[in-house]
């Protein structure tokens, strides 16, 4: 029997679930191994009977918070796309102000027609089975994470540091050119795209596992970067994170 | 007769649309009481948040506003920033920008032209069960996409939310062999495009036929049909400034909907595919043209429906667009060029492109150090929902006197919604400042 998938979205920007639709190569073949009962975006198909669920952007209103309960329940396995719904990713600046400064700052007197909560990634709410990271998550993960679940397997996802993918690429190392660069403590398995590119690393993806973030920032200091200007750049993706950011 | 009839439609998070929206229609003894487009998206303060924010980071989190609509929130974006900041930016970077934008205008629309709509037109709940029943355009579709999403990744460094485009500067050239292919497949895709026309026609008699004019706003400028740059144009007053979009928009912030309204001469306004189709017709490059002509497209059009037509006309029109820019930018061969070295000063830009669902601004005010004090985006989603509620209240009743069933009046609807092509990720994200005075 083929597993019944689902695709569920919350607080973000949809882009995980377009890369999903842009692996164009693939998704014909994909449709021969799993069976999609719901996805919003793409069908008026809508069904609860689901093994998988994929889950993309993060927690945000008190609405939220009871439907991925009611996910997570009927889901066998629950996997997070992305970093809005794996570390609550960018949507996370929101809770570096205060909550009602920024509703007032959007909506202005009419700040009270709509309720918000602190963001929150969906692990601080429900248990999650595996996390796609990445903003957006990248293709390939995607998937590698949907092969091994029909198969049946564990997905494998990277715990070293983008540095290990970038020396790999023989990339001149950005700090020799007076930028910022968060590769020594963030997540590998982009294959260094944005080095690679001639972009310090934004820290997308998450912090590696056992980051050494008081070295990092030294060594940044050392090459005459501003601390201010680092906490600014950790603060984008590794909100979630308090002890770096606050 | 349908004088006596009470019916109830809520179609609660409306699917094949980006993000979360509500159809909600009440009707009272055969008196439409109520017809609203809900948007209930969660809300996510862009602009609160990007306050504090050092210039060389606006566009990478403004561009995160919405997956689909990255490339044109980043470019949008980076006009902004080097109008405030009084930097300038060099033809390739500019042909560049352009290109992207041909790659992101395609991307969008053959995602909701092929993958919305066309379920709606061929009577299927998506495109899945198409792929089994009409094999061959959903390759096609498919082949498109990934001509759109190469051009993207080529030029920009990812297909969404790519990082090679920074204020004043590209961090890395294609490499001219790129180049070449790409300028292949696009060569090959006008010939795809052309089966689309064909496709779509044949089933063009399911578009619901309802007209209702209203005011469209666009941008035109002098010499193309103006995606990057231009005065912004309406259709009942013309031409005006991009700094006086505040008077074009009129944000106000309504109960049923987490994204804000706007509106100009009349209730509500249109913006996209078919407010550029119909502003700037004669301004469409041969490709798109021809692609009018093979639908009978002749500007104004008031079906609002015919907003995918629009679209499939522009993508015809953005191909041969970036045909032309790939012939020029190798032309005048690709050039590694320093990267400028840019000192912050206090300032405000605005800045307003062409993106897939119609015009953007963004407007920042920057303080010496480089740093966000102020911001607001208007996206072109919201300036759109005042219309989608104005063509409710009118196409209902008419409904009604045609004695259409629930279901009938619901799929209608839906349909018309999506004509729209909605981003409601998109429309959530902003505020405006002066709400607060």
């Amino acid at each position: 029997m083929k597993p019944k998938v689902a695709f569920f979205d919350f607080t973000g920007c949809e882009g995980c679930q377009l890369q999903k639709l842009n692996c164009e190569n693939e998704l014909l073949d994909i449709l021969q191994h799993v069976e999609i009962v719901n996805f919003r975006e793409a069908t008026s198909v809508r069904r609860d009977d689901y093994d998988i669920a994929f889950v993309e952007g993060s927690i945000s209103t008190p609405k939220d918070v009871n439907r991925i309960q009611e996910i997570r329940k009927n889901a066998k396995i629950l996997v997070t796309l992305g970093a809005c719904a794996s570390t609550g990713g960018l949507n996370k600046l929101k809770n570096f102000q205060p909550l009602n400064e920024v509703r007032e700052y959007v909506y202005g007197d009419k700040a009270g027609y709509f309720d918000t909560l602190p963001v929150m990634a969906v692990d601080e709410v429900v248990r999650v089975d595996y996390k796609i990271h990445g903003c957006p998550m990248d293709k390939k993960d995607f998937m590698n994470i949907l092969k091994a679940l029909v198969m049946g397997s564990k997905p494998y996802t990277p715990d070293f540091p983008v540095c290990v993918e970038c020396k790999r690429k023989g990339n001149v190392c950005r700090y020799e050119l007076g930028e910022i660069c968060l590769g020594p403590i963030t997540r590998a398995g982009c294959d260094a795209r944005c080095p690679s590119n001639n972009v310090g690393c934004t820290g997308c993806r998450g912090l590696a596992e056992n980051p050494n973030v008081k070295e990092a920032t030294e060594v940044m200091e050392k090459y005459g970067l501003k601390r201010d200007d680092i906490l600014r750049r950790y603060r984008l993706f590794y909100g979630y994170w308090q002890e770096v950011t606050r | 007769m349908s004088t006596t009839k009470d019916m109830s439609i809520n179609v609660h998070h409306l699917t094949r649309v980006e993000g979360h929206g509500d159809i909600v229609v009440n009707i009272k003894d055969g008196v439409v009481e109520e017809a609203k487009f809900h948007v209930v998206e969660s809300p996510r303060f862009f602009e609160a948040f990007v306050r504090g924010r050092h210039f060389t980071e606006t566009a990478w989190i403004t561009c995160r506003i919405c997956g689909i609509c990255s490339p044109g929130h980043q470019i949008t974006s980076l006009k902004t920033t080097e109008s405030a900041l009084g930097i300038e930016i060099t033809e390739q970077t500019r042909l560049l920008r352009e290109l992207l934008i041909d790659g992101a205008t395609l991307q969008s629309h053959i995602l909701h032209v092929y993958f919305l709509v066309a379920p709606d037109l061929f009577g299927a709940s998506s495109v899945i069960p198409l792929a089994e029943t009409n094999p061959d355009v959903v390759k096609r579709a498919l082949r498109l996409k990934n001509l759109a999403n190469d051009i993207c990744e080529i030029v920009n460094g990812n297909a969404v939310h790519g990082m090679r485009m920074v204020p004043g500067w590209v961090t890395k050239l294609p490499t001219v062999s790129e180049l070449k292919s790409l300028r292949e497949r696009m060569v090959e895709a006008l010939k795809d495009l052309d089966a689309t026309v064909e496709t779509i026609k044949a089933v063009a008699d399911k578009i619901p036929d309802f007209t209702r004019e209203t005011e469209y706003i666009s941008l035109r400028s002098k010499d193309d049909f103006a995606f990057y740059d231009g005065d912004i144009f309406s259709s009942d007053t013309g031409a005006t400034p991009v700094d006086n979009y505040l008077e074009m928009t009129n944000e106000k912030v309504v109960r049923h909907s987490t994204a804000k309204h706007t509106h100009h001469s009349r209730s509500s306004y249109m913006v996209g595919a078919l407010a550029r189709c119909n502003n700037n017709e004669d301004r469409l490059n041969e490709a798109g043209q021809k692609a009018a002509k093979a639908f009978g497209f002749k500007a104004p059009v008031y079906n609002p429906y015919f907003n995918s037509v629009a679209q499939v006309i522009e993508c015809a029109h953005v191909v041969q667009h970036g045909i032309e820019t790939i012939d020029k930018l190798l032309g005048r061969g690709l050039k590694e060029e320093p990267k400028p070295n840019i000192k912050p000063k206090a300032g405000r830009g605005i800045g307003s492109t062409e993106v897939p669902r119609g015009i953007l601004f963004h407007d920042y005010t920057y303080d010496d150090n480089g740093i966000v004090v102020d911001a607001n985006c208007i996206i072109p989603t919201n300036q759109n929902f005042a219309n989608i509620d104005d063509d409710m209240n009118e196409f209902v009743p008419k409904m009604l006197d045609m004695d259409w069933d629930k279901d009938k009046i619901t799929l209608a609807l839906e349909m018309l919604v999506r004509a729209y092509d909605p981003c409601i990720s998109c429309s959530v994200h902003y505020l405006n400042v002066s709400f607060k005075d």
